[in-house]
């Protein structure tokens, strides 16, 4: 028989392989390759900033992803709506949960694999200086965590909608709804009446605020908590929609 | 077996399935009729557990759906509605993907058991082929494929046979009488001649509600065309001569003419009635040249209409 994590790798493999069964995964990673090169490079101009580290790479991350993983995302529910396929797989002998971690696992690697490949610009920083690359693993880690985070937002607006621009704009909304929570324009406006209390709430919400402390290396639990709690609830949020919504 | 007990489904203000109950023994192939909208792919997909019933309870072999859901999916092979499958994926990527689900992990087995469908199913040219390249006709053999890649114990097939050519739907026909007797079949179509050829026993819905139960032979004799007789004769004949005689008879309800010069007629007995035997004795004294004649076992489609009407 196979077990819960058996059926869950089932779904993992199904979803990788469709993937890159079509151009979509190369075109990702094409573009998420040649933006962060342009970014890192003619943008920020890590040259010529004369430090041996990895920060306007990283900061550009979000604003990468604002765009890029929704559109990895959006697929994810809209898709089998459209054709049908969430019937068929739905009522192969697996259990939901299984099949909602299932699809944001691969597409969560899938994203970890485009991040694998910008390797060549930590060598670059590498062979020019000596960087702290204790302080780039965290980095990373954070980027990946917050791919995760918009992936799982992406995957519950794929999943209240069989159109999947729907999806992608929704999903971009959202996601940068928790980019700005953290931003003094935000903050400033919530001072003027909202309780202190509010305030904390809201600030503790941006994906923002979080991933600053990361890149900077600063590998703190709570911020690792906050990121596995947000993509645990958006995950829940999915499968409850998925179960309330199944037919059209 | 299965049990369907006061099944109801309501989407918002709408009650699509209104309290329906039946059993359904194992050997049996159930034929599920009804017209486009009356609710038959809803009650398809609260069986394979994929809708929640409002109201109501399916049990699979003393299994509910609802508390033992992966039990009963185990048990059950299915083909929705307009077969949808992974188009991106070959149909042998798709076909090792659904056997592994069902739960055949080793490597081996999985390939026999797809050796197996793709045999049975002709789909050996098309196997490393994206399902979203191939015809109608494949992508319809490959969603069934899939369906009987664990040999289930039910099988529930959602207008199998939809956009296939005549010999494909003779296949396919062929296919669900060859499985063997102790299982359960469902089949939703609105092809009657289907009914006739593969079903034990079917079930009209319409509306939301059951509106008849029984084997096609059953159905058929709740036609008014049953033991009906046609006669056709040579022109010859007096134009109304045929016409008088016939409907004359003691026997004889109503006289249908299909032709302008009334000589070919169709006899509707009153009910219960048989008159083949004395229409052919008054043909023979009247020594009419007869082109053919031949008693109707009933019209399914004539009882599909009235039956779906009446409750619309």
């Amino acid at each position: 028989m196979t077990g819960s994590m058996g059926m869950t790798n089932i779904i993992v493999k199904r979803e990788l392989a469709s993937y890159f069964s079509t151009p979509l995964a190369y075109v990702f990673i094409v573009i998420f390759l040649m933006l962060n090169g342009v970014f890192t490079f003619f943008l920020v101009r890590l040259y010529e900033r004369g430090q041996a580290d990895l920060l306007p790479f990283f900061n550009f991350h979000p604003w990468l992803y604002l765009f890029l993983v929704p559109a990895i995302a959006m697929r994810l529910w809209a898709e089998e709506r459209k054709t049908g396929s969430i019937e068929l797989l739905l009522t192969l002998p697996v259990r939901l949960r299984e099949v909602v971690l299932g699809k944001f696992l691969a597409a969560w690697f899938f994203t970890g694999i485009a991040l694998a490949l910008t390797f060549p610009i930590w060598l670059t920083v590498n062979y020019l200086g000596e960087p702290d690359n204790g302080v780039i693993l965290a980095s990373y880690l954070g980027s990946w965590l917050m791919a995760g985070s918009f992936l799982a937002i992406g995957s519950c607006m794929s999943a209240l909608t069989s159109n999947q621009v729907i999806a992608f704009i929704l999903s971009v909304v959202t996601c940068f709804l928790f980019i700005v929570t953290g931003f003094p324009m935000v903050l400033d406006w919530l001072t003027d009446w909202a309780p202190l209390v509010v305030i904390d709430a809201v600030a503790s919400l941006s994906l923002m605020s979080h991933f600053q402390s990361i890149s900077k290396g600063v590998l703190d639990l709570r911020d690792i908590l906050y990121y596995l709690t947000m993509i645990g609830s958006w995950l829940l949020a999915t499968a409850i929609i998925i179960d309330m919504k199944k037919a059209n | 077996m299965i049990k369907i007990k006061n099944l109801s489904k309501r989407f918002d203000d709408f009650l699509a399935v209104k309290k329906i109950t039946f059993d359904i023994q194992p050997g049996e192939v159930l034929g599920f009729l009804g017209p486009n909208g009356a609710g038959k792919s809803t009650t398809m997909k609260m069986i394979t557990g994929f809708l929640t019933p409002t109201e109501g309870s399916v049990e699979l072999f003393g299994h509910s759906i609802d508390k033992e859901a992966l039990a009963v999916k185990k048990m059950i092979g299915y083909l929705p509605e307009g077969a949808p499958c992974y188009g991106d994926m070959t149909v042998h990527a798709f076909l090792s993907f659904i056997a592994e689900v069902r739960g055949f992990t080793v490597l081996a087995q999985r390939e026999e058991r797809i050796e197996r469908v793709v045999t049975q199913l002709e789909l050996k040219k098309v196997l490393h082929r994206p399902v979203d390249d191939l015809s109608k006709g494949f992508k319809r053999r490959v969603g069934l494929a899939q369906a009987i890649i664990h040999d289930p114990q039910v099988l529930i097939l959602d207008e199998p046979t939809d956009g296939l050519d005549p010999n494909q739907k003779h296949q396919v026909r062929e296919l669900i009488k060859n499985l063997s007797k102790d299982k359960i079949v469902i089949i939703s179509t609105h092809i009657l001649e289907e009914v006739a050829a593969v079903c034990t026993r079917a079930v009209i819905i319409a509306n939301g509600t059951l509106v008849a139960d029984g084997t096609p032979e059953y159905l058929e004799s709740q036609s008014k065309y049953h033991n009906a007789v046609t006669v056709e004769v040579e022109a010859p004949v007096a134009q109304n001569a045929l016409y008088d005689t016939l409907s004359q008879l003691a026997g004889v309800e109503e006289v249908e003419t299909l032709n302008d010069t009334a000589t070919h007629l169709t006899l509707i007995p009153k009910e219960g009635q048989e008159i083949f035997e004395e229409v052919g004795q008054l043909i023979k004294e009247k020594a009419w040249p007869i082109k053919q004649l031949y008693v109707e076992r009933g019209r399914l489609d004539e009882v599909f209409r009235r039956m779906t009407q009446e409750v619309a």
